[in-house]
């Protein structure tokens, strides 16, 4: 017996139920597909938040009010007394070039949502932020019609404001909002630009704001209360750990804390931001594959659930092979031959499904296929069709020819 | 395949008895069958079921055992009614089963050493299987079927399908090669199952209620290829309980409760088979078949 023939004979066996065996293998053909897809989706979100992330500006830090922060790893303060609020001031202190000198820019920022209004046309914005015109290059924002503030319309607290993608389509439609006034929460603000679309997934959609000058925010808003978070630009990207450093030294001075442990503000980069991301996206990806890895097993299971019926089938047919002298051998290479082929069936049509379905947009997220899961996959599909084959394989092989003959 | 022809060899290994009487030598060539003191028993205790080897002696609590002996070229019918232990002794005879105690060569080697493999070595090279429902491979088309004990004996392809083809002619069938057991009629499907069985140009053809499933016509041309095998030297046992089959064999054996009650010759061994001895007699006989060959013996 030839390798030839014994796949000619599993061929002739699995063509003698077809619907059955085409079932068992959409089993297989399920479980590649969905390792393929769910790690492709798994993949494709950590990829677009890590863009997103990278659209933000690797050089930026945030600084933000509370406790713990980029060195502390989250140390509780409630036995410190109360936690000063960040301010502008600390925002100016930041900017000196003496104590902070791998500071490039701050933007101290406020940010509230209110209600705008443009020509009866009302659109909630998500994110009102007042701050200064540092703030566009520390957030990578760019504007794509008109300009930015200046400095000098925060000096005057000027009403004017630039507007994201989204909150201009939403209120302008397909007018160019340049130079028209729009009421945000009661007054009114002249729009002199709005940002190209960052684009992005998430919750919040990065293009649905609105950024005027801090002081006017203030004054309409929010008061001349603390800021709510103070962006600052290292100089380079490589200067965002020595910069996080001078940051944590001079806020400690403005805050009087002494001991680095009780930190009342939290010093952020991107870069941080990124690894907490990758990992959460690490945990959801492994969940995802998971899932499918479970439908995979599934599906051998039903190959071995399909090849102990067919065996029981065969009996007799079994018992004739084996009185006319087929050697144990030959009827195990014959039944694991025929399981072995549905899964390699069932495995490579699942990593066509796969490789198809993966070019779908899914609850929107575009998959990014992993080679090593096609590979991974379509392997563990065929070892799992040989390891499920191999119980029932080895029965028939096992069957005694006196017994296997008066089977009926 | 490993073995080769030499399932003798198998047997030497283990230390075949001085006693037998193996080699071709000044005693000529060994019997194809030799069984002695065979014993099948079924079940344990009280529920012991003696389907072989006849009541246990009240003295001794031994059973006296199947003794037989059937030369090369021998046509052998062994007849008895059902449950006397004929299929048994076909399962045993045929290596599909073990017996509980007692010896059996065939051909010359002891089967009940041999392992597994060596076991399907033997029932492919030795042993042409005919049964009563025919035990075709399903779906598989009459030369792939005949052609199958020489694909596990590891034969070529060319030298396969020539063999196969050979034999299907012999069994006249050289124009229905490529159906399927569906396509045939039964007397065709036994037919190919005689061919299957030849093939391997084994040393005996062992045939259990070859024409128990044929109608009359069928069965006479069955038994005439048989006929013809035994009459080229083809060593032929079949295990039949109809007279008129019986009537075919130079031998006839009967069995009783797990016993041979009766072993009437009916022709020389190395002979033509009755049917071919005297044709026409034999015809003539023929209607009378029941009362007078299968009377003679009871």
């Amino acid at each position: 017996m030839n390798p030839f023939e014994t796949l000619r004979f599993a061929v002739g066996g699995l063509s003698a139920n077809k619907v059955r065996s085409a079932l068992t293998m959409l089993g297989v053909l399920i479980g590649v597909a969905a390792v393929i897809i769910l790690l492709a989706v798994g993949n494709g979100s950590s990829q677009s938040v890590k863009d997103s992330i990278e659209k933000l500006g690797t050089n930026s830090l945030t600084i933000s009010s509370g406790s713990g922060g980029a060195f502390g790893g989250g140390r509780s303060t409630s036995g410190s007394t109360g936690t000063k609020p960040l301010t502008v001031d600390d925002a100016r202190a930041l900017a000196d070039p003496a104590s902070a000198p791998d500071v490039k820019s701050v933007a101290p920022e406020v940010s509230t949502s209110q209600t705008a209004i443009y020509q009866g046309a009302s659109h909630t914005v998500s994110q009102v932020v007042g701050t200064y015109p540092a703030y566009f290059e520390a957030s990578n924002s760019k504007v794509d019609k008109g300009d930015y503030f200046s400095a000098d319309d925060v000096l005057n607290s000027r009403k004017v404001a630039v507007i994201g993608s989204t909150t201009a389509t939403d209120l302008f439609g397909t007018v160019s909002p340049v130079g028209r006034k729009v009421v945000i929460g009661g007054t009114p603000f002249t729009v002199v630009g709005v940002l190209a679309t960052k684009g992005g997934t998430g919750f919040q959609d990065p293009d649905d704001t609105v950024i005027a000058p801090l002081p006017t925010v203030q004054n309409a808003f929010t008061g001349f209360g603390p800021v709510s978070q103070i962006l600052v630009e290292a100089k380079s990207a490589d200067a965002t750990t020595p910069a996080q450093n001078e940051i944590t030294t001079v806020l400690m001075g403005t805050h009087g804390i002494k001991d680095a442990n009780s930190l009342d503000f939290r010093v952020s980069s991107q870069e941080s931001l990124l690894s907490t991301q990758s990992d959460t996206n690490k945990t959801f990806t492994v969940l995802l594959g998971a899932v499918a890895a479970i439908s995979l097993l599934v599906g051998g299971i039903g190959i071995t659930n399909i090849m102990l019926v067919t065996v029981t089938e065969r009996t007799r047919e079994i018992g004739i092979r084996k009185a006319i002298g087929a050697p144990k051998g030959v009827i195990l290479g014959q039944f694991l031959a025929e399981s072995t082929l549905l899964s390699l069936i069932g495995g490579g049509l699942g990593v066509v499904a796969g490789l198809i379905g993966s070019h779908f947009r899914i609850v929107g997220i575009k998959p990014v296929v992993i080679p090593a899961s096609v590979w991974g996959a379509f392997a563990i599909a065929v070892a799992i069709g040989l390891f499920f084959g191999s119980y029932p394989a080895n029965r028939a092989a096992s069957l005694r020819p006196i017994e296997a003959l008066r089977h009926e | 395949m490993r073995l080769g022809l030499g399932g003798r060899a198998g047997a030497h290994r283990r230390g075949s008895p001085p006693e037998a009487p193996l080699e071709e030598g000044p005693w000529g060539p060994p019997p194809v069958i030799e069984v002695r003191s065979l014993l099948k028993t079924y079940g344990h205790g009280d529920a012991t079921v003696r389907a072989l080897g006849g009541p246990p002696d009240p003295a001794t609590g031994a059973s006296p055992g199947v003794d037989l002996l059937v030369e090369q070229g021998d046509m052998v019918a062994v007849m008895g009614s059902s449950g006397s232990g004929k299929s048994t002794l076909m399962n045993i005879l045929g290596c599909l089963d073990v017996p509980t105690s007692g010896r059996y060569l065939l051909d010359g080697i002891d089967v009940g050493g041999l392992d597994e493999h060596q076991l399907s070595l033997v029932r492919n090279r030795k042993i042409g299987f005919v049964f009563q429902s025919f035990n075709l491979v399903p779906r598989t088309p009459a030369l792939a079927q005949v052609e199958l004990p020489l694909a596990y004996a590891g034969v070529r392809t060319a030298e396969r399908r020539r063999r196969a083809l050979a034999a299907l002619a012999l069994v006249g069938l050289a124009d229905r090669v490529d159906h399927r057991p569906n396509e045939l009629s039964g007397g065709q499907q036994q037919r190919v199952a005689v061919a299957r069985a030849l093939v391997t140009a084994p040393a005996m053809l062992l045939a259990d209620e070859p024409t128990g499933n044929l109608d009359s016509h069928s069965t006479e041309e069955v038994l005439s290829i048989v006929d013809r095998l035994n009459a080229s030297g083809r060593t032929v046992v079949l295990i039949t309980h109809e007279d008129e089959v019986a009537r075919h064999a130079k031998r006839v054996v009967r069995l009783v409760d797990g016993q041979v009650v009766a072993d009437v010759r009916q022709a020389p061994a190395d002979g033509p088979p009755p049917a071919l001895r005297d044709p026409a007699v034999f015809a003539a006989l023929s209607p009378h078949a029941l009362t007078e060959a299968g009377g003679g013996s009871r």
